[in-house]
Formats: C-alpha cells, structure tokens, sequence
C-alpha cells in the first residue's frame, strides 16, 4: 500500500483550500474553499487508517465526525452569509469593513 | 461498557438542561419566556454539585473511561468547575441585556449551553477525537451568538470574520492532527507521548505540532492569529464577548495544556521555541495596540489578547531547562487562567452596566462617573486595577505565580520572556488605571449633566454577576492560597510524566 500518494493529493487539496479562502472574494465561495481544506484532511485520515489498521479504525471514526461536523459549520456559516446578503444585499467579503483597527 | 454515571453526571445535567430548555422555549407563552433563563441558571448550579462531590468525595483517584479517551480528575475537575461558574456569570450578565433587546431569547440559552456543555467535554478529553468533538461543540453556537443581532450589521460582520477565521482554525488544527494520528498510530494523548521520543527528528511530526498549536493559538487569540478577536468583540452582544474572552479562551487554553504537557513533553524543544514568539508577540501588540483604544470593549479585547501572552508565558518556561519545571509551570497556567476569568468577567459586567447608564461605549464617555454613580466607579475600578496586577485584588497573584515559574526555570531565553513580561506589566498598568481615572479624576462632560439624575439600570442579576466576581477577586487577593489550590489539584496532571 502506497501511502504518499494519498498524502500529496491530501496536501493539494488544502493547500487549494487556503488559497481559496484566501483570494476569494465571494463568502460562499470561501465556504466551498473550507470543505476542499476538510476534504484533504479526511483523506489523510483514512490514508493513514489503511496503512495503520488499529483495531479502533480511529482514522475511519475521525473521518465520521469531520464530516458531520463540517456539515454543521457550512449550515452556519450559510446561515449567517444569508443574513449579511438580505441586509447589506452583498456577498462580498471585502465590503464588510465597518470595524478596523 | 461501564459507564461512571457519577463522573458523566455534570455533561448528563447540562445535557439535560439543554433539552428542556429547548421544550420549553417551544411550549411557552411569550409572557413566560423569563422561565427559560431561570431554568437553564439553575440546571448549571445543578451541574456544579456533581463536581463538587467528585471533588472532595471519596477520593479514587483519576475515573477513566471509554478506553482512556475521557478520564475526570482533578485537572478535569478545576475546569469544568470554572466553566460553569463562568457559564452562570455570563448567563446572569445576559438576562437583562437579551430582555432589553429586540431580538427573540430562547435560542440565546440554548446556543449558550450547548456552548458550556462542549468546554466541560474539553476539560476531560484524552484524545484527539473528544478534544476536536469538543472544541466544535465550544465555537460552532459561537459563531451565530456573535452574529445574534441580526439587524445590526457589525454585528453580522463580527460573526462572518469570527466564522471565516474559525473553520480557518479548524482546517489547519484537523490537518495536524491527521499527521499526528498517521505517525504515531494512535489518537490517544498517552500513545501520542509514548511514540513522541523517537519521532522527535521527524520533520513531519514537527509540522503536524505547529499545525495543532496555530489551531489552538486562534483559539485563544494569540499573536500573530489574533485579527478575529477586536472585530468580532466589538460586533457581538457584549455578554458574549465576555463568554468568548473567558470560556472560549479558557477552552483553547485547556486545548493547549492537554496537548504540550500530555501528548508532547517528549518534544519541547519544538513547541518551546513557538511558545516563546507567541507569548512576545501577544503581550506586546496586545499591550501596545489597547493604549490607544478609545472603545472600551475594544480595549478590552486588546487587553484580554494581551493577558493571553501573559498566561502563555509559563509555557515557553516550561519548555526550558529539560522540563525541570514542567509542573510548577503547568499550575502557573492553571492558577493565572481562574483568576483572570473572574476578573474579566467582572469587568465584562461592570462594562455592561456603565454602558447602560451612560449610553456610550466610549471610555471618556465614563468621566466623573465616581461622583454620580459612586458604587459602579469603585466596581470597575476594582476589576480594572485587578487586571493591571494591583494587590489586595487577586490579580497581582496571577503574575506573581507566572513571574515565580519563570524565574525559576533559570535560562537566559526565558529570562528574557520574563523582562518583556515585566515591561507589558508596566504598559498595561497605563491603559487600565487609565480608566480608573477618568472615573474618579475627571469631570463629568458638559453634555453628559443629565446622566447624574438618571437612575442606575443594573439589574438583580447582572448585580449578582459583578457580586460573585467580585467576590472572587477580593477573596482570591487577600488569601491567595484559595488560587492556588486550583494550581496544586491540577498540577498531579504534568508531575506524573
């Protein structure tokens, strides 16, 4: 079993993600950027899990809740970027500069 | 599988709590809402009994459960018990505010709850799994507390940039752990330790603990990963900034402890170093940018990224010296974590309720308050003076015993640490009796007359929030062992390595 290639296409993934969540402008864009980051790491985690075999699957039980619990944060953050577009009637992450130092 | 329904029983009561307050949010008539508040303040005083029983009971010993991966002792214990007394202060602070707001409350409670619920997960989790379970569980209703005025568009903005930042966080925490898991094989803290020695070369497993630490050190603010915190404090309601400054802060710091001192003493010359440039980095910006902050809250967030570096300063010691004082700089983390919660939560509570009477957010806004409202001036002024370290109030403890480790690991670097510390400590003294005297020194503003006929609008539950805190840091001050002994239960934690 060939791990490594697991492990770049993983590494690829989030470093996708964090360029995503960091150059893009639209904020459900960026929401799509957060699951590529989450995707890379639940393949990590079962790479891993096929190499490791510990009789708990730790890996695979990992990978359950990242999964569930990344459903429930897009839920959120769908959420509250609904609320900003029916109040300031954009999407745009940029344009959210009230507060600054 | 047997379960120690003693040791589970604060997660059952909060749990349970949960749920009923959700019903009867459902089931009520809008005049009885105010049912909902009373019942989840008492379902979390129902929770602290439970821990005070496992506390001072029969003494067993750890109770170890499900395989190792959730275990309550006496570190559990101290921090599942400051969850909940912060859980209750806060939830005190919110009657009145939330009643005064427009927006609907029951939800408020849940969301709190479910909130307090995953930091006292947190405070027993073994391994990487609950840990993460239970980090999610603390920020995920978080996110939409800050977002909770929802007409109100910093306070929409403060909930985006705390989301964004967050799963930012998460992603980065995840990615760590994975490698974590991948190259010891296990996710428990003690199979993690015990593989830790002979990967300490692995350029892999040196990765995947920066990546963990930059997840947590979003968690509680830290500099350079703190550009979340001033925005969304500002935007939130300011009952949840004082949750987000106290517990959910105190949850990364628990992350943080379990993880250095538990998975990773093997490697401290990793983490050491990374410590050392957070705690800098956070005391100094913290301290620097809160000068001249004109918005209290603001200031406030400032300072509390700054107390943040002080409370990450015996971490970079006890990486110092081969971990010669690891425990002693453990409980220093412990001790200066329970009093600075108090402290800020009292000032959190005094903010609300001179905001209230004087309608501004402004720190000049608060001039002569001394003269009209004497009560409320010497308040604030106790918290204020407390967060700056001034004796009899229990601040000045907390850095005694974070300045006491230090010295003690005897390394120049850590020294070093301990002169910027002591300079921050005179930079922070500025801004903070800077407010005591703008209350008590200046005058009040021309414009501001009628504010000195003007009934006080705290409330009996925000009064008992500062009461209780009060107390505490008065307490705490004048006999500090009730501090330390929050130090010396934990510390068997770190000291059986």
């Amino acid at each position: 079993m060939i791990v490594s290639q697991f492990l770049v296409l993983a590494s690829l993934l989030f470093s996708l993600g964090v360029y995503g969540l960091l150059v893009r402008r639209n904020a459900v864009t960026v929401l799509l950027a957060v699951e590529l980051m989450l995707a890379g790491v639940n393949i990590n985690f079962i790479a891993f899990e096929s190499v490791i075999r510990d009789s708990l699957a730790s890996g695979q039980i990992f990978t359950i809740f990242v999964l569930t619990i990344a459903a429930a944060e897009v839920g959120i953050g769908l959420g509250i970027v609904l609320l900003i577009f029916r109040n300031r009637a954009t999407g745009n992450v940029d344009e959210l500069d009230l507060m600054k130092w | 599988m047997n379960l120690d329904y003693h040791a589970l029983a604060p997660e059952i009561i909060v749990a349970v709590t949960i749920l009923v307050v959700l019903s009867l949010d459902l089931s009520l008539p809008t005049r009885l809402k105010w049912v909902v508040a009373v019942v989840g303040v008492i379902g979390l005083m129902a929770a602290t009994v439970p821990v005070l029983t496992l506390a001072f009971g029969d003494d067993v010993g750890p109770r170890v459960m499900l395989g190792g991966t959730y275990v309550v002792d006496d570190f559990a214990l101290v921090f599942k018990g400051v969850f909940l007394a912060a859980g209750y202060i806060v939830l005190l602070m919110s009657v009145s505010y939330i009643e005064s707001d427009r927006y609907y409350m029951g939800e408020y409670y849940v969301l709190m709850l479910v909130s307090i619920l995953g930091s006292v997960i947190m405070a027993s989790s073994r391994d990487l799994i609950t840990l993460f379970v239970g980090l999610e569980l603390v920020t995920g209703p978080l996110f939409l507390l800050a977002g909770w005025r929802k007409g109100d568009s910093k306070s929409n903005e403060s909930a985006l940039k705390f989301f964004i930042l967050g799963v930012l966080s998460t992603a980065i925490l995840l990615y760590g752990m994975s490698f974590l898991y991948g190259l010891t094989g296990s996710v428990k803290f003690d199979d993690i330790r015990a593989a830790s020695g002979a990967l300490a070369d692995n350029g892999a497993f040196q990765m995947a603990i920066l990546f963990t630490l930059i997840g947590f050190a979003f968690k509680v603010s830290a500099v350079p990963f703190h550009a979340w915190a001033p925005d969304t404090y500002e935007g939130a309601p300011t009952p949840v900034t004082a949750y987000l400054s106290v517990s959910s802060k105190a949850a990364g710091f628990v992350g943080l402890l379990l993880l250095t001192y538990l998975a990773f003493p093997q490697v401290t010359d990793v983490w050491g170093p990374a410590m050392w440039i957070l705690a800098a980095a956070s005391m100094t910006l913290g301290n620097l940018v809160a000068l001249r902050q004109h918005n209290i809250v603001r200031m406030l967030a400032y300072s509390s990224i700054a107390q943040g570096g002080f409370i990450l300063v015996p971490f970079a010691a006890a990486a110092a010296n081969n971990n010669a004082i690891l425990p002693d700089a453990f409980s220093a983390t412990v001790v200066y974590m329970v009093i600075y919660a108090f402290m800020n939560l009292g000032a959190f509570a005094f903010v609300i309720a001179a905001t209230a009477k004087t309608g501004s957010g402004e720190i000049n806004s608060f001039a002569g308050m001394g003269s009209y409202a004497p009560g409320l001036g010497l308040v604030g002024a106790v918290f204020f003076l407390s967060l700056a370290g001034v004796p009899p109030m229990a601040g000045w403890f907390a850095k005694f015993v974070m300045f006491q480790a230090v010295l003690s690991a005897q390394s120049g670097w850590v020294t070093a640490l301990a002169v910027i510390a002591v300079l921050n400590a005179v930079i922070a003294f500025v801004y903070y009796a800077r407010i005591a005297k703008v209350m008590w020194m200046d005058p009040v503003a021309p414009g501001a007359a009628s504010l000195v006929s003007r009934p006080a609008p705290v409330s009996a539950s925000l009064g008992l929030a500062i009461a209780l805190s009060l107390i505490f840091v008065m307490v705490a001050g004048v006999l500090p062992q009730i501090a330390a002994f929050f130090g010396e239960a934990s510390k068997a934690l770190a000291s059986g390595l």
